[in-house]
């Protein structure tokens, strides 16, 4: 083997190995935040795999938007909630024989279908090589303004509608809130407020 | 060298272990969502990893929607999730049955 394959190959399953330890402790973490920043460490991990297949510029978004906003948001919502963590944990222990059954199952019948020789799925080999000066993000922007440029605009528009949706659901109007209205304060002129009176003086109330 | 079936197998693992946490941490409803969200990374490990394989771009391209349309859902989610937290004060799925679904 190669230098540059075995370093590859560790590089593969060391961040693979972290990235499913993170996952699993982000199933099984006790507190939400802490399922969150675990789940940051998926997405780092993740990052890396894509960077090493050959997919830079999604492995850069990865980090730079889904890490960097997404999950910022999660995190910042599961900070802003008071939530009872034991009672939210109910029923762990006793959920968790069917839900490792299910994905045993899952596993299982996922690489019986990569190794089943009957489908003739056996010849996935290895990956080809990526040329040294393969522009990676030249080449997903040449694909995605020339030929899929409406499914762009489109994901434009559901970011669009996500947006709205979300600025809707949690704006809400609260009666009897006194706030300041900036427009209304600098119209106001001193005869709005001041009214001078002028009261005759000098002359001593007879007793 | 790696093989696609790596990548897979990785895939594979990552989508289980996301199905797992939706059936043990079944009344919190952020952890719910975030076994989403890893169900949709392990989703796009494989699309990326046929991309290479295939010397294809197309998969790169279909991760790109695979995220916008991940990041508007979890949006979306967290301010339902926030609404809901305001009228309950509880994020346990077990108290939404409003519905008696």
């Amino acid at each position: 083997m190669s230098p540059s394959a075995w370093l590859q190959e560790t590089v593969f399953w060391f961040f693979g190995a972290v990235l499913v330890i993170a996952a699993l402790r982000v199933i099984t973490a006790r507190h939400p935040v802490h399922a969150a920043l675990f789940l940051v460490l998926c997405f780092f991990n993740t990052a890396v795999l894509w960077i090493l297949s050959g997919a830079e510029f999604l492995g850069l978004v990865l980090i730079l938007i889904y890490v960097g906003a997404v999950l910022v948001l999660l995190l910042f919502v599961v900070m802003m909630l008071d939530v009872e963590v034991a009672k939210l944990r109910e029923g762990f222990v006793r959920h968790a024989p069917l839900g490792a059954v299910i994905a045993c199952l899952l596993v299982f019948e996922l690489a019986y279908v990569f190794w089943a020789h009957a489908l003739g799925f056996h010849a996935l080999g290895h990956l080809p090589r990526v040329a040294a000066t393969h522009n990676n993000t030249r080449a997903l922007g040449t694909t995605l303004y020339r030929h899929d440029l409406y499914p762009f605009e489109l994901a434009g528009m559901i970011l669009l509608v996500g947006l709205i949706a979300a600025i809707l659901l949690t704006l809400r109007r609260r009666p009897g809130i006194r706030s300041q209205n900036p427009a209304q304060q600098v119209l106001v002129r001193a005869r709005d407020r001041i009214r001078l009176v002028s009261l005759p003086s000098g002359r001593r109330p007879s007793s | 060298m790696i093989t696609l079936t790596d990548y897979l197998i990785l895939g594979a693992l990552l989508f289980a272990i996301a199905v797992m946490g939706l059936f043990i941490n079944r009344k919190n409803l952020v952890v719910l969502l975030m076994c989403v969200e890893l169900m949709l990374l392990a989703v796009n490990i494989n699309f990326v990893a046929f991309s290479r394989y295939l010397e294809n771009r197309t998969g790169q391209i279909f991760v790109f929607f695979v995220l916008t349309v991940a990041a508007a859902e979890s949006a979306i989610g967290l301010a339902l999730l926030v609404v809901v937290f305001r009228h309950r004060r509880s994020i346990n799925v077990q108290d939404l049955d409003q519905l008696k679904g």
